[in-house]
């Protein structure tokens, strides 16, 4: 059974086993295991970067492709959502169409820029992807009446999704439970539903000519696989799957702007959690996201506390200031790579 | 005499600026092995090339089944029914063995009794089944090419230098599983320096030369005209 839903592709690791199992159980239960706003904000997020970071993966990972449009496509779903609930007025039906509208937006613009680009060389679709996020990025910073500009735009969601919704008097297992949890456990079905997905994917037929054409794209065409055609399919794909993570970050954050979606900053995180996770796993999607977003939002405290402990000793307690904790996470970065060149997973998996 | 299964007619080909086929006109016939053979640089694995689609055809015409396929995409080549073996043990290195196998089924599942004629000709490849094709020796990367080309019936196999840097014993599995392949009705065409290899499995022969064919006939009169040999491509043989 539960090799059915890893669609056959286990973890081929205890060690990788029981951490991805840690990390679903904590996610599973994170309302209950760590009450309070800011943990819960970070496992939403590390549920929708997951979904976002295995869907860059399927492009990168398995088909060899280099894409810096990812967030755009992210951005995509998320203003669609925005956009759609602004103009239709609060509902489950104008959320998923919205849904719907962004992911098939991006579905079109990953075909147009992949058949104009991939078609020649895997490069070009890099400068290209490169070029268009830009473009999208100002053009949303500027059309300021549809987008909101730089301020972004407020996302009202129906109520049920809402802190202020108590759907039980009672608190349950200790947590008064509200609509911001509901919204949380949207979150992570949808997460959790779109990983296997893409997890199928990529065990299916179609993912095993996927990762022979990165291998050798001549090889593959020689023994009768269309490669610009699976390329092109497996981009669309990895854009509509970003694009819902977007939509479904839209309606936790309850607020979409160029900085919380099209960022290159959220294109430079997205690179570094494939590569530690390692590429080309989907689990290292999920290693990955849960140490870097861990990281992300909880170095600065633990340095804190690292810092007064060593407060007696010269120098360390400089060394381990807060305000370095930039520094800290760019040299676990370096260690990381270092030592685990095939990422995490690969490394848990015996691939040295 | 039944309609040959590839025709080459005047096929010139160009790698960059350089003219390497200048051209070539050969015939295939239908079952049996046809040998291409040559000196280094003479333009053989170009010609197999060629005919894959792999490099395009600047002149000339390439019939397979009567067709023209000279303008089609190796893609599309290849499943009109053409297998082919790269020199390089073109094998995908990070799938298994089981992986590279269903990938030369392009039409649609194995068929068991070609994966039990791969497993007899080949027992290294059931072994090592699940294993990652890169962990594999050259010579059961060898088999696993050349099991992927034949894990599907095509009407014709061109193998491009399969004894390349294998052990003597590895050859002898190699030679025995393109005879059963032979005397299974396949047609092969089949580039080869081995000329003891070529001699063994060869029904035809052409020889190359500078990009052009300078030499066709029986592989057995070729093979019994030591001075026709060391003419053609300077090789000195014993006659075993």
């Amino acid at each position: 059974m539960v090799r059915l839903f890893l669609s056959g592709d286990g973890p081929q690791s205890r060690i990788l086993g029981a951490i991805l199992l840690l990390i679903l159980f904590c996610l599973a239960f994170a309302p209950f295991l760590f009450p309070g706003t800011r943990s819960l904000e970070t496992a939403a997020r590390i549920c929708i970067f997951i979904v976002l970071v295995a869907s860059y993966d399927l492009l990168l990972g398995y088909a060899g492709i280099v894409s810096f449009a990812h967030t755009m496509f992210f951005g995509l779903g998320a203003y669609g959502v925005a956009i759609t609930t602004q103009r239709m007025g609060t509902s489950y039906e104008s959320l998923i169409l919205g849904t719907m509208a962004g992911a098939g937006i991006a579905a079109v613009l990953a075909l147009v820029i992949a058949l104009f680009s991939l078609r020649v060389r895997a490069i070009f679709f890099a400068m290209i992807t490169l070029a268009v996020a830009s473009a999208v990025a100002v053009l949303v910073s500027q059309l300021s009446a549809i987008t909101g500009g730089e301020d972004g735009m407020n996302i009202r969601i129906p109520r049920e999704l809402t802190p202020a919704f108590r759907p039980f008097d009672e608190p349950v297992l200790g947590v008064r439970f509200s609509g911001r949890h509901l919204n949380y456990y949207l979150v992570f079905f949808t997460c959790l539903i779109l990983f296997l997905g893409m997890l199928r994917i990529v065990n299916s037929p179609f993912g095993r000519v996927l990762q022979a054409i990165r291998e050798n794209a001549f090889r593959a065409e020689a023994i009768g696989y269309r490669v610009i055609w699976y390329r092109v399919t497996a981009t669309i794909l990895s854009a509509v799957v970003a694009a819902l993570a977007g939509s479904v970050f839209a309606v936790w954050l309850r607020y979409v702007g160029p900085a919380t979606t099209l960022g290159v900053e959220i294109m430079l995180d997205i690179l570094l959690i494939v590569v530690i996770g390692g590429m080309g796993t989907m689990y290292g999607a999920v290693v990955g996201t849960a140490i870097f977003v861990l990281a992300q939002n909880y170095l600065k405290d633990w340095m804190g506390g690292a810092s007064d402990a060593v407060g007696f000793m010269p120098l360390l307690p400089d060394l381990l200031s807060p305000d370095r904790w930039l520094m800290w996470l760019g040299i676990l970065f370096i260690l990381s790579v270092y030592f685990f060149p095939t990422g995490i997973v690969g490394r848990l998996r015996g691939v040295t | 005499m039944s309609e040959p299964i590839l025709q080459l007619s005047g096929v010139h080909t160009n790698i960059a600026q350089y003219q390497v086929l200048h051209g070539v006109d050969l015939t295939v016939p239908r079952g049996g092995v046809t040998m291409l053979l040559g000196r280094n640089g003479a333009g053989k694995t170009t010609t197999l090339r060629t005919i894959m689609g792999l490099w395009r055809a600047r002149a000339g015409e390439v019939l397979f089944d009567g067709d023209p396929i000279q303008r089609l995409a190796p893609p599309q080549i290849a499943r009109r029914g053409i297998g082919f073996v790269p020199e390089d043990m073109g094998i995908f290195a990070d799938l298994t063995v089981e992986e590279n196998l269903i990938l030369g089924a392009v039409s649609g599942p194995i068929r068991q009794d070609r994966l039990d004629w791969v497993f007899d000709a080949f027992p290294a490849l059931a072994t090592f089944w699940k294993m990652p094709a890169g962990n594999l020796s050259g010579g059961q990367k060898q088999m696993l090419a050349i099991a992927r080309a034949v894990i599907e019936e095509r009407g014709l196999y061109l193998i491009d230098e399969p004894s390349k840097g294998l052990a003597p014993a590895i050859i002898a599995t190699m030679a025995k599983a393109l005879k059963d392949l032979k005397t299974a009705g396949a047609t092969i065409l089949m580039v080869e320096q081995n000329f003891s290899l070529a001699r063994a499995l060869g029904d035809h022969a052409a020889v190359m030369d500078e990009g052009r064919i300078v030499w066709t006939g029986a592989m057995a009169d070729l093979a019994g005209d030591s001075a026709l040999q060391e003419s053609l491509m300077g090789l000195k043989v014993e006659t075993a």
